[in-house]
């Protein structure tokens, strides 16, 4: 962008004027950043470190919250592979063909990101429950939605599908219609083309989005803990738990479990990153 | 940029020059039966998981009257409520603002050792649950917390009291004013600042002057995302608020609470005070987004 002389231009002639008035952005930043976020993390980790490695396990793999995660983290996946699927799909009508209503269809999938997590929690819970509007749909088979861990996968797919829809979109905007029209020329047939031409580049950020969707319902909290009945071995998440522990002042077991979660979301989003990386070099 | 700008123009021509082929194309695919299947589905699935949730808050709040719902709403807890959603957007804005701006100026027109680590790290808030967010905060400022032996001999109270509960909110907003200034930052490029140098300006005009005209509507995003999610979010705030009726609830509190309660009339009287609040932001964030040269996204 800038070539070297600029540069060169730039450090010699007011290089001094920019040290002595970078430091108010530069001071402003990292104290601010240091106060509002990596003091709190720095408190989280050094409550876990004080509580000993065997306390820390112990709690960290108790039943309660071994069972904890595993609610959270299979419905979570599930949720966010479902919307790998319909989310690509809802992407792709949307970008690739018209229909009465489009703009708006379009700007609603933003939904969830603009509707508090409690009215989620409050309408999904209404909705789906054996009397609400989709809900009554299923109760004659039998099937109850809300608060059960099907209520807590529903708010999952609620809260997690914007994040493959907005991931894709602008990626399949840009994808030009006549590689997919050269592919047809030459012969291939349709499923060739789907599966050859169209699909690999969009596998990088359909994986993409899928992990944001999952990182997010994996933290979920507002909409999950009225959509569900919160009874531990059922349909208890793990930030419920560590609400509850907190609840009860049991510092010490929500910090265990909060310290799980907080390892799990850095996790994900280095994996996050490497996905990222990976469909640059595809866009390139 | 220049470069971008030419393939803009050129994509664009290339749209034209095959304009024909592709309205007969388009004509075609209407009428297959396949596509049609496919929109079908597509929509069926965002009715099934978004729209009709979304219309349901409405006619819950509505259905029973608006006598009804007026009532609800007209208690003194529900206007406290509102009074404490207001008072947490209106602390959280201007601080996150004036960082967000700083900190993309350090990102955006400046290259170090441990950028890409302070991008990284901007982000976290929207990685961390919420609640793991609120337990920090109670772990600094709680009874045993780092804070507490100064925060006891000042005599302030952060936990279940104002402070706190700003605080959480703070947190959980952080990035998003960073986050939207940035690559417009980038998109702007410095040659008008330092134009601006050259002819003598300092460092308040340019700001006010140059750059802050550039990145306005950047900006104006970020701050509306911000205020959405101020006003909105729930976890954190409900972990270090302890929820406690007509002092520590923001709305977001008042409606689990008012549905525990069995209250279901005023919780959805304040859901839909809060789902009206997302419909406006989504509405602004359509205009603002008209507004910008290039989409954004999340």
């Amino acid at each position: 962008m800038t070539n070297s002389a600029d540069y060169f231009q730039s450090l010699t002639t007011w290089g001094r004027n920019k040290v002595a008035t970078i430091s108010i952005p530069w001071t402003i930043t990292f104290v601010y950043l240091s106060l509002v976020l990596l003091l709190p993390i720095a408190a989280l980790m050094s409550k876990s470190l004080s509580l000993g490695v065997s306390e820390f396990w112990r709690i960290a793999t108790s039943d309660v919250a071994r069972s904890a995660y595993n609610v959270t983290f299979v419905t979570a996946l599930l949720a966010a592979l479902i919307n790998g699927v319909m989310g690509t799909l809802v992407a792709w009508v949307l970008v690739r063909h018209d229909f009465p209503g489009k703009k708006l269809v379009d700007a609603a999938v933003d939904l969830p990101f603009a509707l508090p997590t409690s009215v989620a929690g409050l309408v999904l819970a209404t909705v789906y429950s054996d009397k609400g509007w989709i809900g009554q749909l299923f109760a004659p088979f039998g099937i109850k939605i809300a608060f059960t861990r099907l209520g807590v996968f529903v708010a999952m797919v609620f809260i997690s599908l914007p994040f493959i829809v907005r991931t894709l979109q602008p990626v399949l905007q840009e994808m030009e219609k006549e590689i997919e029209e050269a592919a047809w020329s030459l012969g291939a047939s349709s499923y060739q083309t789907f599966f050859r031409v169209l699909l690999p580049p969009l596998v990088p950020p359909i994986l993409t989005g899928v992990a944001l969707g999952f990182s997010r319902a994996v933290g979920e909290y507002g909409s999950v803990v009225i959509v569900s009945s919160s009874i531990p071995f059922q349909d208890l998440i793990a930030p419920v738990l560590v609400f509850q522990r907190l609840e009860q002042y049991d510092y010490g077991g929500a910090t265990v479990i909060g310290t799980v979660l907080l390892l799990g979301s850095l996790l994900l989003l280095l994996v996050i990153n490497g996905l990222q990386q990976w469909g640059r070099r595809y866009a390139a | 940029m220049l470069r971008n700008f030419f393939s803009r123009v050129s994509i664009k021509e290339k749209g034209g020059e095959f304009g024909n082929i592709k309205v007969t194309k388009n004509d075609h695919r209407k009428t297959n039966p396949q596509t049609q299947l496919l929109i079908a589905i597509a929509l069926g699935y965002l009715f099934l998981v978004l729209f009709i949730p979304a219309l349901a808050v409405f006619y819950e709040a509505f259905h029973q009257g608006i006598g009804e719902l007026f009532a609800a709403m007209g208690s003194r807890e529900f206007l406290h409520a509102v009074r404490m959603t207001v008072i947490m957007a209106a602390i959280a804005l201007p601080l996150n603002t004036v960082f967000g701006l700083c900190a993309a100026w350090v990102i955006a027109r400046n290259q170090f050792r441990g950028r890409a680590l302070l991008i990284s790290i901007l982000d976290l808030p929207f990685a961390i649950s919420p609640v793991v967010a609120g337990l920090m905060i109670v772990l600094l400022y709680g009874r045993n917390g780092w804070f507490a032996p100064l925060l006891n001999s000042l005599d302030i109270k952060v936990l279940f009291a104002i402070p706190g509960m700003a605080m959480a909110t703070i947190f959980v907003t952080l990035p998003f004013v960073a986050r939207e200034v940035i690559p417009v930052m980038e998109d702007m490029g410095s040659d008008q600042e330092e134009a601006a140098r050259i002819l003598g300006a300092n460092d308040w005009q340019i700001f006010w002057r140059v750059t802050l005209p550039n990145i306005r509507w950047g900006l104006l995003y970020g701050i509306l995302l911000t205020n959405a999610r101020a006003m909105g979010e729930f976890g954190a705030v409900a972990v270090v608020s302890g929820g406690i009726l007509g002092r520590t609830q923001t709305l977001p509190i008042f409606v689990e609470q008012a549905y525990k309660n069995y209250q279901t009339q005023a919780a959805f009287g304040a859901a839909a005070i809060l789902a009206l609040l997302g419909f406006v932001t989504l509405i602004v964030k359509e205009i603002l987004e008209r507004n910008t040269s290039r989409p954004v996204h999340h």
